[in-house]
């Protein structure tokens, strides 16, 4: 049975291997490349806002907020309109990996499961992207935050 | 000059994600979750903190900017207690994290999916 | 009387069953893609005045049963059976479909097999003797199969180039144990203008294996199929004691660029004669868009590409005589939406029919 198993994976192996060879490559520094120039104007454009803000007499911190919440509803507006995915295929991670992406992957899912009804379909879809990431990243922050309280008992 | 550090740092997180995008087989979402826990483990570690002085949005408008919030509200909330540790997390990205719901849940019900032909 | 078993995979049809009316719809991509005037039926608006994607694809495979059903001049009181599949889940749009229908019905699952899986069996039945005229057919939408399957239609993600594009389109076929005189028929040769309609007959088919290469990887739907769809192909060859110059076409469902690529080089690898096969063989996935202006990546796939293809160009160019003998391979990823997150490899598999004028 073991042996069976074994050599599964080496046939496995050995076609992924094969099949490689017929596959076009992702033109890697194109990708790159947009990705580097959008994502860049995002965060620069962001930091313009904040800092513009700031000037307008708003502490630093309340602007910063300011600016993600504008970040968040803007993607979620263009991904309503059906023009986020479009965007995103050409940027790809220049507006995927900003907090823009995160906005995107609520709405995209929610917005199909209209039919489903306002409870089940859309209120259920909203996390089924941006639920893992919000289980991770609040579970690792309270388990950091719990370390550090336990660190600062001693 | 902080505009420039901002750009390049901003671009650079992204170009990561874009490499990991086309060499991988993660999935946008897997790709999400590892830039978030990303910057909750940097800033546990000290080291995102420096990179938010250095490019400000470029540091925080990425996804391991949340990260980073999440991490830095739950160590400043330990040093109230236990308590401050668990609440910290979300206390200072609560903002953004209300938006992105109710905004999203609103614009959800408004608009209707669109069959992606052009 | 023939042996109605060939080999170990193969049935066999003395004569008949006959294939007295087909019918292809297709989407709006579709429509603007190089089969265009081979459909019977293109939609302005992939909703098709309905209110959700399923009602669409469940619509659009009633629309192409009826038009098959009326261009074979078959009253719908002489259908014995229905025979269908799609991709949803509980094959939803067949079942759905058969309910507005009013005529027993048999669901199929193949994956993206299921037009041949259904005309096989559709044979199989009337050649039995278990029913005089049939109604086969397969459908698939792109925005059904893709929020059920891979990510949402609004998110924000690159394809990879070997991603594979979703066919909104469905084909139906209208198999009987009697010929038509089909010029008689008026409506055949309605838009393909064919003035001397050839009769189609399915002479046999194999039943294909699942074959699993051990592919994990989702967007790799061409590389994961095509040893099943080689595999069916050299099974049926070696069953019938053909060459594979017996036919002026062998066909592939949905494998794609990619898939097609993997597909020849294994055949000719298998022994098969290099420029017989480069000559002959096809596939629906490389046939139904314009590669780069209609940004499809690895090609066309889904129950619809290649039931569209074959009911809709296939058919035609036979009924035209410009194809007389052809082997269908529709290849199906047998995949479910919760094997992949448990770590399984696709499984693939091919069911193959021949149709040869008559």
């Amino acid at each position: 049975m073991d042996k069976q198993e074994v050599k599964k994976k080496d046939v496995a192996k050995a076609y992924e291997k094969y099949s490689k060879q017929f596959t076009p490559k992702p033109t890697y520094f194109s990708n790159c490349l947009k990705a580097f120039i959008v994502g860049g104007l995002v965060c620069t454009v962001a930091y313009y806002v904040s800092n513009f803000l700031v000037g307008k007499g708003l502490p630093e911190k309340d602007a910063i907020i300011y600016v993600t919440i504008g970040i968040v509803a803007l993607a979620q507006l263009l991904t309503g309109f059906g023009v986020f995915d479009s965007i995103a295929r050409f940027a790809g991670a220049g507006v995927i990996v900003p907090i823009s992406g995160f906005a995107n992957s609520m709405v995209a899912p929610a917005i199909e499961f209209k039919k489903e009804g306002p409870v089940l379909g859309v209120g259920a879809k909203l996390f089924s992207i941006a639920g893992p990431v919000l289980v991770c990243g609040i579970t690792s922050a309270t388990i950091v935050g719990v370390i550090y309280w336990i660190i600062g008992l001693f | 000059m902080d505009y420039v550090y901002t750009f390049l740092i901003g671009g650079a997180i992204c170009v990561i994600g874009q490499i990991l995008m086309d060499t991988t087989k993660l999935t946008t979402p897997r790709i999400l979750v590892i830039f978030v826990v990303a910057g909750v483990v940097l800033q546990a570690v000290g080291l995102y903190e420096p990179l938010i002085n250095l490019a400000h949005q470029g540091a925080s408008v990425p996804l391991p900017g949340f990260g980073y919030t999440l991490a830095k509200g739950a160590m400043e909330g330990a040093k109230e207690g236990f308590l401050g540790a668990i609440t910290g997390a979300v206390k200072d990205s609560a903002a953004g994290i209300a938006v992105a719901i109710a905004f999203g849940y609103i614009v959800s019900l408004i608009f209707t999916p669109k069959s992606p032909l052009k | 009387m023939a042996e109605k078993k060939l080999g170990k995979q193969t049935v066999n049809f003395a004569q008949g069953p006959y294939v007295i009316g087909s019918a292809a719809v297709g989407g709006e991509k579709e429509g603007e893609g190089p089969l265009k005037s081979w459909f019977d039926l293109i939609l302005d608006d992939d909703t098709f005045s309905e209110k959700t994607w399923e009602k669409a694809e469940s619509k659009i495979l009633k629309e192409t049963m009826l038009l098959a059903l009326q261009k074979s001049g078959k009253d719908k009181k002489d259908i014995d059976l229905v025979l269908s599949g799609d991709l949803l889940n509980q094959i939803m749009s067949s079942s759905f479909m058969a309910r507005d229908l009013h005529l027993p019905f048999l669901g199929l699952y193949g994956a993206c097999s299921t037009m041949t899986e259904s005309l096989l069996l559709g044979s199989m039945l009337t050649d039995g003797g278990f029913a005089h005229n049939i109604i086969v057919g397969a459908s698939s939408h792109f925005c059904t199969a893709e929020r059920q399957f891979r990510m949402p239609v609004e998110h924000g993600n690159q394809r990879p180039p070997s991603a594979q594009w979703t066919a909104t389109a469905a084909g139906s076929m209208l198999v009987s144990d009697q010929m038509v005189d089909l010029s008689k028929i008026g409506s055949v040769d309605d838009k393909q203008k064919i003035v001397n309609p050839r009769n189609i007959q399915v002479d046999c088919g194999t039943i294909g294996k699942v074959i699993d290469a051990g592919v994990k990887d989702a967007n790799q739907m061409g590389s994961a199929m095509a040893p099943a769809a080689v595999d069916t192909i050299l099974n049926h060859l070696e069953d019938t004691g053909r060459t594979i110059d017996y036919y002026d076409l062998v066909l592939t469902g949905d494998l794609g660029y990619i898939g097609k690529d993997i597909a020849t080089d294994l055949l000719i690898d298998a022994g098969l004669d290099a420029n017989a096969v480069k000559e002959r063989y096809d596939d629906c996935g490389t046939m139904l868009y314009y590669r780069e202006e209609q940004d499809v990546h690895g090609g066309g796939s889904g129950c619809g590409c290649s039931a569209s293809v074959f009911c809709g160009n296939i058919i035609n160019r036979m009924r035209k005589g410009e194809l007389n003998k052809v082997l269908l391979v529709s290849t199906g990823a047998m995949l479910s939406t919760l094997s992949p997150f448990q770590g399984e490899s696709i499984p693939g598999i091919a069911h193959g029919v021949v149709l040869e004028t008559c």
